[in-house]
């Protein structure tokens, strides 16, 4: 009789197995990477000469790739309880834990890939359109790579974001609204407030502390890139927690 | 082995699970039975640690379920028989769960032949009817080649080949030495396949026993005589150990005699007899009067005519 034996490695491969065999991470992978080249090289023939640079505008896409990313992650996350797959799951893995981890890799490593090569085609095709190089750059100016490797950075960790928010709330539904706020609503109600505060929490919301990564030349009123991306960094890992926690406490 | 040793399991002010302690051992197929509601599904997830009890442990081979290094092999389960994403196939579905451990293709492709799925290997889970669907959750639970088996329900949906299939399989397994659990709430169709009956009602214990003991134990039913003189009959019967009860005009029970005694009796004193037959009890009779008092949703019957029925 042969000797199996579970393995965190074993569990990797096993939420790799899960995810490359549904249709809709594949969908949701090329919507994002396509939305992302798509705006970015709309958004660099469209450019009338004010205000943006290249990388700004090779990027332009980058909330929708982000909602597109996001959802990925809740899909594969909420989508184990919506069809009853998190019984099997946990019945292979009664440790739990190393389950979220896995997707958490895998879901924000194919991110990471996909949204830098993205960036970076958004990036060559959309530089040539530039009319008169108002606005022109080379990868070899200054920010232009920790810009555009940032943005792959920052995508892959808004997909993890989609899973813990996916595993927190164990729904697609619910996951998704909330992440679609995060992503496009939050960041208009700092307006809304009294301009002091506004201007003094603004750096700080999610999207804009992790768009700063982006952001070729650092703007009065946000926060640089390292940081940005560590804040943003710490809200995913917070969402994480929380759903580490619900998942090792609740009954599945 | 399966071992629950005082096992209590409380949603808010419902107890699910009561005090329940059984053990389900190797080489012998044990059914679980209960009426629905009665806590048999979350007693089988608590064993494979879906459901954290409130109180007391479930114990599978010893050790809780998930100190095991490599749980697929220790105990196999179907739970529901949609515990799986419609999107994948079968292969993938069982490729994921195998993947874990280190369990090679072979053994993936192994199982699949066994359910009787190679037709349908490489088709979406989506599609499925609950009888394929049922035989996916099977061939899962055989894919670590696990020394314990539980499976809740798993001849539902299935057609009659398919429950031959599933009797044959699980007979099978526990002769070579495996421990079996399966739970149903058709006490006949389990009597078929197990050696030993394990009966809860309201989350509550009602019997551990060997099938036939279990029938033996509710086998007393007495003897039913239809005579002209009833009243002449019971007194030509008294005597201690013997109760002696009217169920009509003409009609009566009797308990502590048997139908040879009574014949003999009724013909030494003249009793003219029109009847005499012994009452026995179905299994499924059986069942009922076990868990009449715990049937969590009855059909609206009094009780009376719920146990004119069953007679």
């Amino acid at each position: 009789m042969s000797t199996y034996r579970l393995s965190a490695r074993g569990i990797l491969y096993g939420e790799w197995t899960k995810f490359s065999s549904l249709r809709s991470s594949w969908i949701t992978t090329a919507a994002a990477t396509v939305l992302l080249v798509a705006f970015g090289v709309v958004a660099s023939a469209a450019f009338d000469g004010r205000t943006m640079d290249a990388v700004g505008l090779a990027l332009a896409g980058n909330n929708l790739a982000a909602l597109a990313v996001g959802v990925l992650g809740v899909l594969l996350a909420a989508g184990e309880y919506s069809t009853g797959m998190i019984r099997s799951t946990l019945a292979a893995v009664p440790s739990r834990l190393p389950v979220l981890w896995s997707k958490s890799l895998i879901v924000g490593g194919t991110a990471l890939v996909t949204m830098t090569i993205g960036a970076f085609a958004a990036f060559a095709l959309g530089s040539p359109l530039l009319h008169d190089g108002i606005a022109a750059l080379g990868l070899g100016d200054d920010g232009v790579l920790r810009s555009l490797f940032g943005a792959g950075l920052y995508l892959g960790l808004v997909a993890v974001l989609g899973v813990g928010l996916g595993a927190l709330l164990r729904s697609s539904a619910g996951a998704i609204a909330v992440l679609a706020a995060v992503l496009l609503i939050v960041p208009g109600l700092a307006g809304l407030l009294p301009s002091s505060w506004g201007e003094a929490i603004s750096p700080y919301l999610p999207t804009n502390a992790g768009g700063a990564i982006m952001s070729l030349h650092h703007v009065d009123g946000t926060l640089g890139p390292g940081t940005g991306l560590a804040i943003f960094a710490g809200y995913v890992a917070a969402v994480l927690v929380a759903a580490a926690y619900r998942l090792r406490k609740a009954d599945a | 082995m399966i071992q629950l040793r005082d096992v209590t399991k409380r949603y808010g002010a419902k107890t699910v699970v009561d005090r329940l302690s059984f053990t389900a051992r190797p080489g012998q197929v044990t059914g679980f039975l209960g009426p629905n509601g009665a806590g048999k599904s979350t007693t089988m997830r608590m064993v494979v640690g879906l459901d954290a009890p409130t109180s007391g442990e479930a114990l599978v081979n010893g050790k809780r379920y998930a100190e095991h290094a490599a749980p697929l092999q220790e105990i196999g389960v179907l739970l529901e028989a949609k515990a799986v994403h419609p999107g994948r196939t079968a292969v993938s579905h069982l490729l994921s769960l195998a993947r874990t451990h280190g369990i090679p293709r072979r053994r993936v492709d192994q199982v699949i032949d066994m359910a009787g799925l190679s037709a349908v290997a490489g088709k979406r889970v989506g599609g499925f009817s609950l009888g394929m669907g049922q035989r996916l959750g099977i061939a899962a639970a055989l894919l670590g080649d696990p020394g314990v088996v539980m499976l809740d329900e798993p001849v539902n949906g299935l057609d009659p080949e398919g429950v031959l299939w599933v009797r044959n399989l699980l007979a099978g397994l526990a002769a070579e030495g495996r421990t079996v659990m399966l739970s149903s709430h058709l006490m006949s169709e389990t009597a078929l396949i197990a050696d030993h009956l394990v009966v809860i009602g309201r989350g509550r214990l009602l019997a551990d026993s060997g099938v036939d003991e279990l029938v033996a134990q509710f086998a007393g039913g007495g003897v039913k005589v239809a005579t002209g003189d009833p009243a002449a009959l019971r007194t030509v019967l008294a005597g201690p150990g013997v109760t002696v009860t009217s169920t009509a005009a003409e009609e009566l029970l009797v308990s502590g005699r048997s139908a040879r005694e009574i014949g003999l009796a009724a013909a030494a004193y003249g009793v003219p007899l029109f009847e005499l037959t012994p009452q026995t009890v179905s299994l499924e009779e059986a069942f009922m009067t076990l868990t009449r008092d715990a049937v969590e949703y009855s059909a609206g019957l009094p009780s009376a005519a719920l146990q004119e029925a069953t007679r």
